[in-house]
């Protein structure tokens, strides 16, 4: 009879080894799917995992776009990270980066058509603002009433998706086309544009923004006193309060980064890659961002590589809907499948398999 | 001459690592009252588990009345007769008493007649008990009824009892042992699991003893001194903790008349507590579990704030400030729950050494930790208290109960407070650590601490406490010396059992 | 004005609707809750049970074989989530999340070739007489059989937690898997059933929107029903027939806003229908401030992973 066994310490091997393994049992599985949709197989991987930064054809294309698709997420994740070390599940980055898009792109329409160098860093800001503002909903229902963070956060993105609607075709509306919803085009406007840095690179204000936290966020997790009592709270509660942590300002810390985090990755978006306040604005960055943030071990380094790996799967899904006609919902089932591989697979950092006789579990 | 009730031949269980059973057989007779003695980690849980059909066996046999007997789960046990009351984990708070008993029973009647003989076989064995209660709000007495009723329902032919005394007061453990012997006298054997001597010398006609995992004796502890059951189990003589005499200084700690809600739905609320502790003296508090020692030291160490007046350390109001705050004023605790709640189970204890350490052992600055200064504290805790352990890096689930218990009492002590708090500080672990632990207790109001005990072990108070109070459904005696002291004093102190006196009487 | 145009029979009688199909999750999840589990995929299975209930029902043309279709889809999901929960030990939030994203995908991709059919229409049951009462026929008696099963399922899940033995045995096992695995009960097997059990009826919630309330297939399709699923089973503080009153309660909330919507009220349409989350998320917080009482009522051993030591 099979039977796990409680290891004594995590495995260190397999929490190293298993986001690999769960990436290529993806791959594995993916192509499964791919051959069931009467695909290659083989083809629809290389074309999602290999040609977007190695073809001659497309990586003139796609290799800076990969920068601009994995900014958001590992902004995202860095912030989701600390909250899931802590026991804080803030599941509804999507609306506090919807929200920070909306505070940045406000704060550009509002001086249009002024120029002015501080107009971009007012909206970054804003944007953070925004995000935080939104986040911190959560967090003084959950402080003052006890209320569960998972359902609030999430439930929020609804709300945030409906005002970017009420806001795409109401007050942010381009009045010089008003026959057409959303908002005017911030890459039109010198002094909101989020422009590329460095030409062909996909490197933007939001690349900087997301190496700074990756940095700010790992050095507060190992050597500051706040990164040891968030993983004390994530742990043992209990332990947490005995040791003076305070959980309700640990909540409010950890939802307030997370969005402020979001918030930024919104309006970077908005103000650059996006380009304008649109209905259809929000692509689901703040969920994919979740599975970053597990995929990376919520480490801040390792969700760097996360992240581009996720950015990867975009930019290849883009190109095998367009090459090969395959759904743009398969990479949803991709990334879905890829956190459940992880998560099947993590058992064996902290589970023994064992053969034994006849004992009963 | 009886008849054997249950023969147990050879069994041996392991785990990874350890040999919890090994070739362990002895008998059981019918009606008789057998005594399962040895200390924490000796393999009484293993052994009785597989006779109740939560463990398998890898070698050896059992027999029940000369059948083979190999239960396969704990259903089959209680077909075969064979009832247990455990320790803990088997009772559902939020469930009523009627419907708790009947989870515990293989063909429970409806739940309407179940409530009534609840009610008639509670009342006959003087244990009354309300069917409709919701077991959350019982004490912990009225809980060990709740499983010995599900047991006596049961008819059983052997009752295993797991440390069944540990929480309850001297006057309960009276009419528990009455309760006992009527049903050992109508032929019920008892299998009684304990490591308190005085008790199975007093209850049982005999008694196997188990260190390590191996059967030492089986004997008649009747003939037996404690002593020498002491020495059976242990292995090795023990000296009592050294006790100078030594003058009290000024009150250091003082709390008055404060009432404070439990924060858990199920708990007990402070009332009206009032004590002075002065340096240099221990202060023992007993009671038996769940009568309000959670919250007493939650709102000692600052993890339960109270108005600020009503609690003073040296005369300043503490009694709204969190815990880092009084540690550096110099209070410290150490809570009852080792795992989870003293220390993080999945933290090294380098990292389960920066929990408490932070501030009064300056580990940081300007929030930024020091790591090598963090290490290098919890190395001088492992070598002070002897934590046997291959080193800081270790994770705290990975020690041994006594290891681990030293290490956080070390901890708080190594902190050089003025006032420390510990709870429940030797509950579960071997008598060698027990000893050292509480030696280093008394050490350190040698040197002018006050010491604040809550333990439900009356003896380990006797020990080491100069002054004695008990709890009481929240609220605490007042404080009396502990010299001269009998144990039934200490048994009205405790209180609690009064309406147990009369309903056993009525049901003689 | 607006209000005096809506009338009130025809709004008793979309409110059930509108309700069935959270009521019929929140009822499943319940269960799951009260065995000890959180599984936070209801979303996913319900969007599960929606495609695969449509793809089944027009292959068929039997809204029925629809439903029964979409109860397994929902399960072969809620299946996945009990092996990776009860089997591999993994972290509960995250795997019900996981459940949550995949299924959105996986279902938009099933879904692809059915978007704009149009499925085969469930009729309404019959109740004779019943119907023609005036008012209470409009309102109560001329709905679909799934609408009663909805109410008959809550009723049967009240009794059985609250009468049966095997009702007592789930709640043990969510009050205190310990003590249950002490007393010999198999935790694992009763926590896997009850996941499943919430499977279904999240799928069967699922394809009443695709199927009755809607009816159409559109990519993500439940817009959060799973998530206020969720709370509802918060809201009713863990009690079947609170969460029967929750989810018509919602339910009035939804239609009201929809007849705002349609009497061309001068909200814009997108604030109205951000409504029905923020009076979710407002119980959500009139429940949990209520100190203890609610939260007495919570399984025990709600989210905590079990593994038998021995």
């Amino acid at each position: 009879m099979i039977r796990l066994e409680k290891r004594k310490e995590p495995s260190k091997f397999w929490r190293i080894a298993n986001p690999f393994l769960a990436v290529l049992l993806t791959m594995l599985a993916g192509g499964i799917m791919f051959a069931a949709l009467g695909k290659d197989p083989i083809a629809a991987i290389r074309l999602i995992f290999f040609d977007p930064i190695f073809s001659e054809t497309f990586a003139s294309y796609s290799r800076p776009q990969l920068l601009i698709k994995s900014a958001p997420l590992i902004l995202i994740a860095v912030g989701l990270a600390i909250g899931f070390r802590a026991g804080i599940w803030n599941i509804g980055a999507e609306g506090q980066y919807i929200i920070g898009a909306l505070f940045g792109a406000g704060v550009a329409l509002a001086f249009f058509p002024q120029p002015g160098w501080y107009i971009f860093p007012l909206m970054v800001i804003a944007g953070a603002f925004g995000g935080f503002l939104w986040a911190m909903i959560p967090a003084i229902l959950k402080t003052r009433f006890n209320t569960n963070e998972i359902l609030v956060s999430l439930l929020l993105v609804y709300v945030a998706e409906r005002i970017l609607a009420a806001m795409a075709l109401g007050l942010m509306r381009n009045p010089d086309q008003p026959g057409f919803p959303g908002s005017r085009d911030l890459r039109r406007y010198e002094a909101a544009h989020n422009a590329e840095l460095i030409a062909n690179t996909g490197i933007h204000w939001g690349v900087v923004a997301a190496l700074i936290a990756v940095i700010f966020a790992y050095v507060m997790m190992t050597r500051h006193l706040l990164g040891f009592h968030v993983q004390l709270a994530g742990q043992a509660p209990r332990a947490a309060r005995f040791g003076g942590v305070s959980p309700a300002r640990l909540v409010v810390i950890c939802l307030g980064i997370a969005g402020a985090l979001a918030g930024l990755a919104g309006m970077f978006e908005v103000s650059g890659p996006g380009g304008q306040v649109r209905i259809e604005f929000a692509s689901g960055y703040g969920f994919t961002a979740i599975i970053v943030a597990f995929l990376g071990r919520l480490n801040p380094l390792a969700i760097v590589f996360a992240g581009l790996l996720l950015g990867l799967t975009y930019i290849g899904g883009e190109l095998a809907q367009m090459m090969l006609q395959i759904p743009g919902a398969a990479i949803q089932v991709f990334q879905g499948m890829l956190l459940f591989f992880l998560l099947a697979l993590d058992f064996q950092t902290n589970y023994r398999i064992r053969l034994t006789r006849g004992a009963r579990a | 001459m009886r008849h054997t009730l249950l023969q147990l031949q050879g069994l041996s269980k392991s785990y990874p690592g350890v040999k919890a059973n090994d070739d362990i057989s002895f008998a059981i007779g019918e009606g008789q009252m057998h005594a399962l003695l040895g200390e924490n980690g000796a393999g009484k849980s293993t052994l009785v588990k597989m006779i109740y059909g939560l463990v398998r066996p890898d070698a050896g046999e059992m027999r029940l009345r000369g059948a083979p007997f190999a239960p396969s789960q704990p259903s089959e046990a209680r077909q075969n007769g064979v009832a247990m009351v455990f320790q803990h984990f088997s009772l559902f708070d939020a469930l009523d008493v009627a419907e708790n008993v009947a989870l515990g029973m293989e063909n429970p009647p409806p739940l309407r007649d179940l409530a009534a003989r609840i009610r008639d076989v509670s009342e006959e064995y003087g244990l009354p008990l309300d069917p409709s209660r919701l077991v959350g709000e019982l004490s912990a007495g009225e809980r060990q009824r709740v499983e010995i009723v599900r047991c006596l329902l049961q008819d059983p032919k052997l009752l295993i009892m797991d440390e069944p005394t540990s929480v309850l007061t001297p006057q309960e453990v009276e009419i528990l042992f009455r309760t006992l012997r009527k049903l050992s006298s109508e032929g019920t054997a008892i299998l009684y699991i304990s490591h308190k001597l005085e008790e199975i010398r007093a209850l049982c006609d005999e008694a196997t003893i188990l260190r390590g995992g191996k059967k030492v004796a089986t004997c008649d502890p009747r003939e037996k001194s404690a002593r020498e059951l002491a020495e059976l189990m242990v292995g090795q003589l023990l000296t009592p903790p050294e006790r100078p005499e030594r003058p009290f200084g000024e009150v250091v700690l003082e709390v008055e008349k404060l009432s404070l809600k439990s924060n858990n739905p199920f708990g007990t609320s402070l009332k009206d507590i009032s004590l002075q502790l002065r340096a240099g003296e221990v202060l023992g508090i007993a009671g038996v579990a769940g009568n309000g020692q959670d919250e007493l030291l939650l709102m000692l160490s600052g993890e339960l704030l109270a108005p600020a007046g009503q609690v003073r350390l040296k005369g300043a109001p503490i009694g709204d400030l969190e815990p880092n705050t009084r540690r550096a004023l110099g209070l410290v605790a150490a809570p009852e729950e080792r795992l989870g709640h003293a220390a993080a189970p999945d933290m090294n204890l380098t990292e389960n050494a920066l929990l408490s350490g932070s501030g009064r052992k300056r580990l940081e600055k300007g929030g930024f930790i020091d790591w090598g200064g963090a290490e290098r504290f919890a190395r001088e805790i492992i070598t002070r208290f002897d934590v046997r352990t291959p080193g800081p890096h270790v994770l705290a689930r990975a020690l041994s109960g006594g290891n681990l218990q030293k290490f956080v009492i070390g901890r708080e002590i190594e902190l050089d407070p003025d006032v420390i708090v510990v709870n429940q500080p030797t509950w579960g672990v071997d008598a060698a650590a027990a000893a050292t632990i509480r030696q280093a207790l008394l050490d350190l109001a040698g040197k002018g601490a006050a010491v604040l005990v809550i333990s439900q072990d009356l003896d380990e108070l006797l020990e080491v406490a100069d002054s004695f109070a008990a709890l009481n459904e929240g609220r605490l005696t007042p404080v009396r010396p502990a010299k001269g002291l009998t144990v039934e004093e200490i048994g009205l102190m405790m209180g609690g059992a009064g309406d147990m006196h009369v309903a056993h009487e009525a049901a003689e | 004005m607006i209000l005096g145009s809506i009338n009130p029979a025809v709004l008793m009688a979309a409110l059930m609707v509108a309700a069935t199909p959270i009521l019929l999750a929140a009822i499943g999840e319940l269960v799951v809750e009260k065995a000890g589990v959180l599984n936070l995929g209801v979303e996913g299975m319900m969007i599960m049970g929606a495609c695969i209930g449509f793809i089944v029902a027009v292959n068929t043309g039997s809204p029925i074989i629809g439903f029964a279709g979409a109860a397994l889809g929902g399960m072969a999901l809620a299946l996945l989530f009990a092996l990776l929960t009860q089997a591999l030990m993994t972290n509960q939030v995250a795997s019900g999340l996981a459940l949550t994203l995949f299924g959105l995908g996986l279902t938009a991709l099933l879904g692809q070739q059915y978007v704009g059919i149009t499925p085969p229409r469930t009729p309404r049951l019959d109740l004779g007489p019943l119907a023609e009462i005036p008012f209470l026929g409009r309102a109560f008696f001329r709905h679909d059989i799934v609408v009663y099963l909805s109410i008959v399922l809550v009723g049967a899940v009240w009794w059985f937690l609250k009468y049966s033995r095997a009702g007592m045995i789930l709640r043990a096992v969510g009050e205190n898997h310990d003590a249950a695995h002490a007393l010999g009960y198999n935790v694992k097997r009763v926590r896997v059933l009850a996941i499943l059990f919430g499977g279904a009826c999240a799928g069967l919630g699922g394809a009443y929107l695709s199927l009755i309330r809607v009816p159409q297939w559109t990519e993500g399709m439940t817009v959060g029903a799973g998530w206020i699923a969720l709370a509802l089973v918060v809201f009713a503080s863990w009690r079947p027939w609170r969460a029967l009153a929750g989810a018509y309660l919602f339910g009035g909330v939804v239609v009201l806003q929809l007849n705002l919507q349609a009497a061309g009220v001068r909200i814009p349409v997108e604030y109205l229908s951000m409504s029905p989350y923020l009076i979710t998320i407002l119980v959500l917080v009139i429940i949990s401030s209520g100190k203890g009482r609610g939260s007495l009522n919570a399984p025990g051993s709600l989210n905590r992973p079990f593994h038998a030591s021995n």
